[in-house]
């Protein structure tokens, strides 16, 4: 499999249509081709973490800020990041727009992804998480914007899971 | 010296500056000194002070941005501190109050208790060049003043004694903390 460069770019051309300006993010393969487009944006800001729950801070700051911003993140880096994201973003009523990559599920190759990306959309339910898969190249610009405009209405995390079908070629 | 001195020597420095405080005592010892508008309390979520003032000064390159962080927060976010180096904002200081101990939820030594672990080397070694590790009252004082002069990342890490105040409590809910600070923030912007 290779990682999709168009469809890459059509996530990246979402994030900046939707007037999204500020990222965090933890780099992984799905979306190394998407944050290089960012890092090499002059227009963009990336933020990379250590750990994906520092991000959800990072977020915190930006919205306090008043500046877009969204996560990007894998689903394992999601699970890293939930004290977080329900005892910072939830707690407090902070809107957290994440844009996840889902491993480890349909057509997974990699026996190391599979037992989280089993657990992830039961994960988010149990957290009452609003969630959406991304598939159609055509279609993610309008969902990430839907996901922004979401988060920021409801001030709370909503996810919108990045697919096999629209990251990979 | 106690944590309480350190911040009642900041306060009057901490009017104009967004200021991001720990959960427990830190944030319960600045709320009783008056509380302002321009004050976050992060009453959980430990660990993520210090990333909530990197979002803050990052994004609003005008305004100074405090953290009032402890020793069991820092120990759960080490990352964050080599996340700071690599951005290096120049208007954040992040002090960190070492008390080698988890007072809010017992007492419990930390791993920083008879100088096992060195915050102020944590810090160095994760890329931030202006670090101080003070004991004293005027040592803090003094190192809290260059900081704030200076234009740059700063970290101090204040040894203190594992002591809080006897009450807790706040007349502030705590997404009105976070609307009332987001609305302070946004105010200060229209203002400038």
């Amino acid at each position: 499999m290779t990682v999709s460069y168009d469809n890459s770019k059509a996530v990246f051309e979402g994030i900046k249509a939707a007037g999204i300006a500020s990222i965090s993010a933890l780099p992984e393969t799905w979306l190394g081709l998407l944050l290089q487009r960012a890092e090499d944006d002059p227009d963009i800001q990336l933020i990379q973490v250590a750990k994906e729950e520092e991000a959800v801070g990072i977020a915190a700051g930006a919205y306090f800020a008043g500046e877009p911003h969204i996560l990007l993140m894998q689903n394992h880096g999601m699970f890293g990041a939930l004290n977080g994201i329900v005892s910072l973003a939830q707690l407090y009523g902070i809107p957290l727009c994440m844009l996840i990559a889902v491993r480890g599920h349909w057509g997974e190759p990699y026996p190391w992804h599979t037992r989280g990306g089993i657990v992830t959309e039961g994960v988010l339910r149990a957290l009452s998480i609003p969630f959406e898969h991304a598939r159609d190249p055509e279609k993610v610009g309008k969902q990430i914007q839907e996901a922004w405009t979401f988060s920021e209405s409801s001030l709370s995390p909503v996810a919108l899971l990045l697919t096999r079908d629209l990251m990979e070629d | 010296m106690e944590r309480a001195q350190c911040i009642a020597m900041l306060y009057p420095e901490l009017e104009d500056r967004l200021v991001v405080t720990i959960m427990g005592a830190s944030a319960q010892e600045l709320y009783d000194l008056g509380h302002r508008e321009n004050f976050f309390y992060l009453q959980h979520a430990m660990g993520l002070a210090s990333s909530i003032g990197l979002g803050l000064a990052l994004h609003r390159p005008e305004e100074r941005v405090v953290v009032l962080d402890g020793d069991g927060s820092v120990l759960m976010n080490l990352g964050g501190l080599a996340t700071l180096a690599r951005y290096r904002p120049k208007n954040l200081l992040h002090i960190i109050f070492d008390n080698g101990s988890l007072l809010s939820t017992g007492g419990f030594e930390s791993h920083t208790t008879q100088g096992i672990t060195d915050l102020a080397a944590i810090a160095r070694g994760a890329g931030i060049e202006h670090v101080s590790a003070v004991d004293s009252p005027m040592d803090f004082g003094e190192a809290a003043m260059e900081a704030l002069e200076r234009d740059d990342l700063s970290v101090i890490v204040a040894k203190v004694k594992a002591v809080g105040p006897d009450n807790y409590g706040m007349d502030l809910a705590l997404p009105e903390n976070a609307f009332r600070f987001k609305r302070c923030v946004q105010e200060r912007k229209a203002r400038r």
